[in-house]
């Protein structure tokens, strides 16, 4: 009679231990398990209960006074003799101090260029996935760049590059406009056999890094600089095809 | 002192007594400053607890306090079934929940307080009780089922201490 669900998930549900995915699906389950919703609501009250009650016994007087008599005679080492080699060794400390601080700062600043390259690849690829539901692909439907490319003109204030790569095995399917991270891109979409390549182009700016590439939720992306435009190709299709489509816009 | 009364309250529940709690505290407190080296880095609460709880199990087999020590009893020895009385337990005072609390097995009271009094995570239990997840994660299933029966079953006349 007991819902199998019950021992193994109804706990880690209740104390907030599955991710977000397990969770909802355990949701779905408890709509149709009045055995796991009882239990549910049991474990609720009993929490409630305990809760309520100030079972918490925070420590007395006497412990913290105990304590305090006991510990430094434990903790502190005796005092020692100032002598000349301390001071050298003071010398040493501090210029360690010193140098663990540079240390320090450098690799926040590299964690801080990897988290932020983290942020554009995750907004990259929702930007990606946005844009193969239907009917979000494509603004203007062509394989034709020239019918692409006078498309952008007044909709954005720079002419990004659109060209066809069909005789590469990417033909143009056509373009739209995107927001980017709250900048304006143009978006060309490429075909890759079965795969879609949205190739995000906008107005490069200072903080955007030279080249980049990754993985994320199992898309690729690849970004890089080129006369003034910052490109970033993401798709499902392998990161070597990217790169190819790169080193085609890199050609003159 | 970081952590007192949390080194405090999981003694004196593992140990069911006040005295006792603060002379294991206080042992336990010495042992960490002492052994501070062993301390590298992250989760210096669950680095104390640890060291706590194993200070109070050496205090109750040194003191032969009758306990089922065993969590090898405790987690295979089928519970008895929950009814739908126990399960539709009202709320209850202080007093009972207490008594009930400390009716349990030493490692059952250990857990629940940890995670319902002290809020610790399954992780952090793991690593305070040095238990896998998944065990952690049944002996608290455990030991809420057990800790409802003991709430529903009628109370002994004058009984307190002795459970």
């Amino acid at each position: 009679m007991t819902c199998d669900l019950t021992q193994s998930r109804l706990h880690a549900y209740f104390d907030g231990e599955l991710d977000a995915e397990g969770a909802a699906e355990f949701e779905r389950h408890l709509e149709s398990c009045p055995d796991c919703e009882l239990r549910l609501a049991a474990e609720e009250k009993l929490r409630a209960s305990l809760a309520g009650a100030q079972l918490y016994a925070r420590a007395p007087e006497s412990l913290r006074k105990k304590l305090q008599l006991s510990l430094p005679k434990a903790a502190v080492p005796p005092p020692v003799k100032r002598s000349r080699e301390d001071s050298w060794r003071w010398l040493a400390i501090a210029a360690t101090v010193v140098l663990a601080a540079i240390l320090g700062w450098q690799y926040l600043q590299k964690l801080n260029r990897y988290s932020q390259q983290q942020a554009m690849a995750a907004v990259i690829v929702d930007a990606h996935l946005r844009s193969l539901q239907p009917g979000h692909l494509e603004d203007v439907i062509s394989t034709d760049q020239h019918t692409v490319k006078p498309w952008f003109d007044g909709k954005i204030d720079f002419a990004p590059p659109v060209r066809d790569f069909s005789s590469d095995g990417f033909p143009l399917l056509g373009g739209r406009l995107d927001v980017i991270d709250s900048r304006t891109a143009a978006a060309l979409v490429y075909g890759r056999r079965k795969h879609i390549v949205n190739v995000f182009v906008e107005k490069a700016q200072p903080g955007d890094s030279q080249n980049g590439s990754g993985e994320l939720q199992g898309y690729h992306w690849v970004s890089w600089k080129q006369n003034g435009f910052t490109f970033t190709a993401v798709s499902d299709t392998a990161y070597a095809d990217l790169d190819q489509l790169k080193q085609l816009f890199l050609a003159p | 002192m970081p952590h007192r009364d949390a080194a405090y309250n999981l003694a004196r529940w593992i140990l069911r007594g006040r005295a006792q709690a603060e002379d294991v505290t206080q042992e336990a407190f010495l042992r960490a400053y002492r052994s501070f080296g062993g301390f590298q880095s992250g989760n210096a609460r669950a680095w104390l607890l640890q060291i706590v709880r194993n200070c109070c199990f050496t205090w109750l087999q040194q003191n032969h306090v009758a306990e089922q020590m065993s969590e090898f009893d405790e987690l295979t020895v089928p519970p008895k079934p929950e009814n739908p009385e126990s399960l539709a337990m009202a709320s209850y005072d202080r007093e009972r929940l207490q008594r009930a609390l400390e009716g349990l097995p030493a490692h059952f009271r250990e857990i629940l307080v940890l995670r319902e009094l002290e809020g610790c995570s399954y992780q952090e239990i793991a690593a305070i009780t040095t238990r896998p997840i998944g065990t952690v994660m049944s002996a608290l299933a455990r030991a809420r089922q057990q800790l409802r029966i003991l709430l529903t079953e009628p109370v002994p006349k004058g009984a307190h201490r002795d459970l």
